[in-house]
């Protein structure tokens, strides 16, 4: 049948290239001493390489977890670089000493990390491949006490908080990718917000994974301290290549008493081309831990990566705290996606609420696994879960598994769920009145998103109705 | 300005029009009735271009422009537009935003500027006055929790703002009240005019009573069996249409 639910066709990556600058590399393959040597690069105390270390040992014991509803070929641990620096590692003093190709590849991918950005009020910690270069803005910050820094600079500068904090939500025994991650992660993004301090801005890093062959091992920390309130974004491109490439990220986030984390990102790494070639394996563990009436919101939209796995949860640990997922997950072409959340219920009165819009077009498969557990002491603790699925054409798939687990009889679930299908009839009619297809359908899609989008702040939700739209170019037609 | 010759035209293996002439002139109003399963609706989506008939045989002209090589979206742009039978709910996306999105694929196809909301919401308010809407229901999502009424004056609302040169309403009298007619028709001829050309698709003379059409046209399985002015419409009103389907005249030349 001939329609226009049906062919498909694959655009190009946009933003697919590679940079050509000179990596200063550890040779291939793990070992404890790929673990010493990085940590000897990267200059750390002892008790990081130790942490290190004991994490190498415990994930040497695990084995790779396949109950995600993706498939993937093996992936060999030993065939990958676990470090890559641009060779630039002196510090700069601004952007203009920083290596031109660098700047360039930033702005190929429209990253602003530029006076106009700076100007327009965001503070950014690029990093690119595993070492941060360029921060800004810090100066402010650090006014009023707000550390917004590489990982490996908060490591030599504020290794107490580091020592206290690092693993305290994610333990490095977690699971297979977050205790390979604890082994070998070589930078990403810390944040430390002091007690009662409202962060005045939103704070954002962009990723971008560029070595050939270099797994991206990146950590992120962000503390809001008793009563602080902080936005953080993340949004990723990364550059075109042939060989799948593994992502396997860490993020803990640690919200005091009464304090507010709000952390959004927009995903869009390369998905490989139409055969799914070449994509990235995203595996990330995000989590965060609420004490007594803090509040962690993950907002995230995902329409990058081959195979993502990824599920920020909250630990609603103390009475009062409040958790809450708005999740956009696009996949086309042949993209796998295993996404969701996890929802404890430890504290008194703790809420979540958990909005899921999965979008499967081409011959992607998208899965929402989702859990909801309530401890026996959480009494009163309350959920919301709305979960859609929308197809586009019939060779793609949705799944859903939810899980949910009370232990408790005073608490009050609530779960609803629905799949749709753009039809040709609802598409005929945009173009009957004047719209392409290819606007109907990111018209139609933004529509189905509008509740996540308006969790996003202002300029990346604009971001992410673009990137939706990109994203399902060709994928009727 | 529309000229049909020998349309035919299939879904899979049935053919549904089978040789259909017409031509309309500007300012002119043609009534396309018949009894169920006559094509009617079918000629309506066929001039539309939905993709799901196969046009076999036959052309379609719009001011000599050859409508069956353009796409659905080139034919709105050109200046057809169909009131739909079963108008399209679109969860999300709000009337004011669907309206001015069609409204500006329309004018940067003929090259006009665009409209930004502000003076759109100027245009839209004026607009509305055409089927005594408040501005709140523009609002609310695409024909969204709309009752049938209300989604056949949000066709005769969105016809109002992008001013179709051809107009088809396929059934746009269908599961109306009589109050809900009376604001449809209204709407219709408010925006008669001597540039612009409207078919009426409907099964009922009842529409004819409000919107007076300057020809009537019988569609028998696929034909144009009879034509006639408004009088027409009375007969079949009085008569049915067994008279007409049991004596199938010659297929038009």
């Amino acid at each position: 049948m001939s329609s226009p639910v049906e062919s498909l066709v694959n655009r190009e990556y946009k933003w697919g290239f590679v940079t050509d600058i000179e990596a200063d590399s550890v040779p291939k393959g793990l070992s404890e001493d790929t673990i010493r040597l990085i940590s000897a690069k990267k200059h750390e105390p002892a008790f990081m390489l130790d942490w290190r270390l004991k994490a190498y040992r415990g994930w040497l014991k695990m084995s790779e977890p396949h109950w995600p509803n993706v498939s993937y070929p093996i992936i060999d641990y030993q065939n990958i670089i676990y470090y890559s620096a641009p060779k630039t590692l002196k510090p700069l003093g601004s952007l203009e000493e920083a290596d031109p190709k660098l700047l360039e590849t930033y702005q190929k991918l429209g990253i602003p990390l530029t006076e106009q950005k700076i100007l327009a009020g965001v503070a950014v910690d690029a990093i690119f491949d595993s070492v941060s270069v360029g921060t800004s803005y810090k100066k402010q910050l650090g006014q009023l006490g707000i550390i917004f820094c590489s990982f490996s600079e908060a490591v030599q500068e504020h290794p107490d908080l580091v020592q206290k904090y690092l693993g305290s939500v994610v333990p490095a025994s977690d699971n297979f990718f977050a205790a390979l991650n604890s082994a070998v992660f070589t930078d990403g993004s810390f944040v430390y917000v002091p007690k009662g301090v409202r962060c005045p801005m939103d704070l954002s890093t962009y990723f971008r994974i560029n070595a050939q062959n270099t797994g991206q091992f990146e950590r992120t920390l962000i503390i809001a301290d008793e009563g602080a309130q902080v936005s953080y974004l993340e949004g990723c491109t990364a550059p075109k290549r042939d060989e799948n490439q593994l992502h396997a990220a860490v993020v803990e986030l640690v919200a005091l008493e009464g304090a507010t984390i709000k952390y959004s990102t927009v995903q869009n790494w390369y998905a490989g081309d139409e055969e799914g070639k070449g994509g990235i394996y995203n595996f990330v563990t995000k989590r965060g831990k609420a004490s007594r009436g803090a509040k962690i919101s993950w907002t995230q939209v995902e329409t990058g990566s081959a195979i993502t796995w990824k599920y920020p949860s909250v630990i609603l640990q103390g009475d009062d705290s409040v958790g809450e997922f708005y999740s956009v997950a696009v996949v086309n072409g042949r993209q796998q996606a295993d996404t969701g959340t996890k929802m404890i219920h430890m504290g008194r009165n703790t809420r979540s609420t958990i909005v899921s819009k999965g979008i499967s077009a081409g011959r992607g498969n998208n899965s929402y696994r989702g859990l909801v557990k309530v401890l026996p002491k959480a009494d009163g603790a309350r959920n919301y879960t709305q979960c859609d699925s929308m197809l586009i054409g019939n060779r793609c798939g949705a799944n859903t598994f939810p899980y949910i687990d009370v232990q408790n009889p005073s608490a009050s679930v609530e779960h609803e769920a629905s799949t749709s299908k753009i039809g040709e009839d609802q598409i005929f009619y945009c173009k009957q009145r004047g719209l392409n297809t290819e606007n109907a359908i990111s018209m139609i899609v933004n529509g189905f998103c509008k509740e996540v989008f308006k969790e996003l702040p202002m300029e990346f939700a604009v971001e992410a109705q673009k990137l939706l739209g990109v994203s399902l170019e060709g994928s009727v037609g | 300005m529309l000229q049909i010759k020998g349309l035919r035209a299939s879904v899979g293996e049935n053919e549904i029009l089978r040789g259909i002439d017409l031509a309309v002139k500007p300012g002119e109003i043609h009534a396309i009735m018949g009894p169920n399963g006559s094509g009617k609706s079918t000629l309506a989506q066929v001039l539309a271009g939905h993709p799901a008939y196969t046009v076999t045989a036959g052309s379609v002209r719009l001011e000599g422009e050859d409508l069956l090589e353009l796409e659905p979206e080139e034919r709105a742009q050109a200046g057809v537009f169909l009131a739909f039978q079963y108008p399209v709910e679109i969860a999300g996306v709000t009337n004011a935003y669907f309206l001015r999105a069609a409204y500006n694929a329309l004018r940067k196809a003929r090259g006009q500027e665009e409209l930004d909301p502000i003076d759109f919401l100027d245009l839209l308010e004026e607009k509305l006055k055409v089927v005594g809407w408040e501005s709140e229901i523009m609002q609310r999502a695409v024909n969204s929790g709309f009752s049938g009424g209300e989604k056949k004056r949000n066709e005769i609302l969105q016809m109002a703002v992008l001013e179709p040169k051809l107009a088809i309403l396929d059934e746009t009298d269908s599961g109306l009240d009589i109050d809900a007619l009376r604001i449809v028709a209204d709407g219709v001829n408010a925006l008669r005019r001597p540039d612009r050309a409207t078919i009426l698709v409907t099964h009922y003379q009842r529409l004819l009573n409000f919107i007076v059409p300057d020809f009537v046209h019988v569609l028998v399985e696929g034909q144009i069996v009879k034509s006639g002015g408004k009088e027409l419409a009375l007969e079949l009103e009085a008569r049915g249409y067994e008279w007409l389907t049991g004596v199938p005249e010659a297929a038009p030349a």
